[in-house]
């Protein structure tokens, strides 16, 4: 059995008397994508936003690539090779797309102090840029300034921000919001060759997508990790019938 | 919004006008003119300063008086040394006055930096109204400092009695001066030219868009700002050490805060975040004063009028009205 990547154990975190993560233990191996479901406001996010730093957790240590992170900041963390994604697109609105992934390819050499060669002339960065727009099926719309892309067209410039990060795990929260039909056939399809680049925790709604996909699956219910399993086993579990899919089950 | 003219153009066009002026008046024997001029591209230096800051960066310093004050000072107070041959200290080293120019620009840069380290360090730890509010506490106190200090002038200020030397050039001219300080405008109109576009620029705009996502990227938001902080304070300062030689003249209103508010002018008038904004601010402000100010004292009413102006119908104002908005990748 290979190392986990990623190990969360007892995590914690409260807000005053809400717990939006309770003691939670998690793993993600090479390889695998596991999935986090969960009704809303279940603390999916919350748990990412500890995973990556944003929030300081409680209690619990998160280990990363065999190293306690906890006491290091999101910076440091996504120098790391922690890489998430946002449930609400987070880009540099005035850059264009290319601009955008520009960036997180410089982000990746930790490049800060040029102040002579031009970004957009340098074919390390926007060749990188390139070929993560066009693995995300983007190239086309490369020059396009974000605040004048469509929605999808920002969720899927937020994978390839990720990819040009070339992470060693990837954070998505709800990259399948808002793509429709056609375009979440597409991603599951991406995603499903991705997790061999590197692992991926992924927060979904989209049912089928994470029937799919995930190797593993984790439900959380108000902070709290009630069931684990593969497809088939949490398709039957009985407590998330209950708690989440419904009675009548999916 | 209409564009008339691509910005790199309209750009080319403003610095013809700024050096072309200036030689028109010169020839025209204006060297009142001249001086005027000079006037404008110093404050259009200390508003490039600025403008990485504000601009670039979003920070809205509203302390840049204390660069523009202590790149002043730092020129006096040396040149003053010069002058009465009286070593500015001689403990553990000596460290003797000096009126070359070249020297003095390099102290006023360090010191303004220096300060601008010490102050962003501190201010970048607050955002919004209360950057605003640290940042001017931080030049109040550099003012009050100032206007106490009975050694170098206080209130009163420091006269410099002849302008400082630059190697081959005769600064007492008017017009040799006023070429001095624009091609230094130029120098670093150029230099911040390419850093927007370089790495360090672009880090620094994101950042301004939107800092979570760069610190999701593993690039310290505080670092970058720092950074932008302390390099916009040493322009600014630079512009200061220029000034404090135009007037030979260095007092605690360098240090004001109006100074600070009116290098804000600068940059609303001529377009924020705009390479040429604050040289186009700062021209204005000055033919303002100038013209307005030559009938009635109450000439900031009209520099009042046309900021409202541009605040309500040309929010890019001067470079974003005539140039559109700002082209990135």
């Amino acid at each position: 059995m290979t190392d986990p990547v990623l190990a969360l154990s007892g995590l914690s975190k409260s807000f005053g008397a809400l717990k939006v993560t309770d003691g939670v233990d998690l793993d993600l191996k090479p390889g695998e994508i596991h999935a986090l479901i969960g009704p809303n406001g279940a603390g999916k996010s919350s748990l990412i936003k500890l995973v990556a730093g944003e929030l300081p957790a409680d209690a619990g240590a998160i280990r990363f690539a065999g190293r306690d992170i906890g006491e290091l900041d999101q910076v440091a963390r996504a120098r790391l090779g922690l890489t998430r994604t946002f449930q609400v697109s987070s880009l540099v609105p005035e850059f264009s797309a290319r601009g955008n992934v520009a960036l997180a390819a410089q982000a990746r050499r930790r490049s800060v102090f040029g102040f002579f060669r031009q970004v957009a002339t340098d074919p390390d960065l926007t060749g990188e840029a390139m070929d993560a727009l066009e693995r995300v099926g983007l190239a086309d719309r490369a020059g396009t300034r974000v605040s004048e892309l469509s929605h999808g067209e920002k969720r899927l410039l937020e994978i390839a921000m990720a990819l040009a990060m070339k992470p060693r795990i990837f954070l998505m929260d709800e990259p399948m919001a808002g793509l429709g039909q056609e375009g979440s056939v597409r991603l599951i399809g991406f995603l499903d060759k991705l997790r061999h680049e590197a692992p991926i925790l992924l927060i979904e709604h989209d049912m089928d997508a994470v029937f799919q996909l995930a190797d593993r699956i984790s439900v959380l219910v108000a902070g709290r990790i009630i069931a684990r399993g593969n497809a088939h086993e949490i398709r039957s579990h009985p407590e998330v019938r209950a708690a989440y899919l419904g009675e009548d089950g999916a | 919004m209409p564009k008339l003219i691509t910005e790199h153009r309209l750009n080319i066009i403003l610095a013809l006008i700024l050096l072309i002026g200036p030689l028109v008046a010169h020839y025209a024997e204006e060297p009142f003119l001249v001086t005027l001029a000079t006037r404008a591209t110093i404050l259009a230096l200390a508003g490039v300063g600025l403008n990485i800051a504000l601009g670039l960066g979003g920070l809205v310093s509203f302390g840049h008086a204390a660069f523009f004050g202590l790149g002043g000072y730092a020129v006096g107070i040396l040149a003053s040394h010069h002058q009465t041959y009286q070593p500015l200290m001689t403990a553990p080293f000596v460290i003797n006055g000096t009126n070359q120019m070249l020297i003095l620009w390099m102290v006023a840069i360090i010191v303004s930096g220096i300060a601008a380290l010490l102050i962003g360090a501190l201010s970048l730890r607050t955002s919004g109204v209360y950057f605003i509010m640290i940042t001017l506490a931080f030049a109040q106190m550099i003012y009050y400092f100032a206007i106490s200090w009975p050694a170098y002038g206080g209130e009163d200020g420091l006269s410099i009695y002849v302008r400082n030397a630059f190697p081959g050039i005769n600064t007492l001219r008017p017009l040799d001066f006023f070429l001095l300080c624009y091609a230094v405008l130029i120098v670093v109109l150029i230099a911040q030219w390419r850093m927007t576009g370089a790495r360090f620029g672009v880090a620094l705009q994101a950042v301004r868009q939107n800092e979570g996502r760069v610190a999701a990227l593993g690039l310290s938001p505080y670092r970058i700002r720092l950074a932008a902080f302390v390099i916009s304070g040493m322009v600014t300062g630079l512009a200061g050490a220029l000034y404090a030689d135009l007037n030979r003249f260095v007092s605690p209103t360098m240090l004001s805060w109006h100074l600070s508010g009116e290098i804000m002018v600068f940059i609303i008038l001529g377009g924020v975040a705009r390479l040429f904004g604050p040289v186009v601010g700062a021209c204005l402000f000055v033919l303002f004063e100038h013209l307005f100010g030559s009938f009635t004292n109450h000439w900031q009413f009209f520099l009042g009028a046309a900021l409202l102006a541009v605040v309500l119908f040309a929010r890019g104002g001067f470079i974003g009205l005539v140039a559109g908005r700002v082209e990135h990748d």
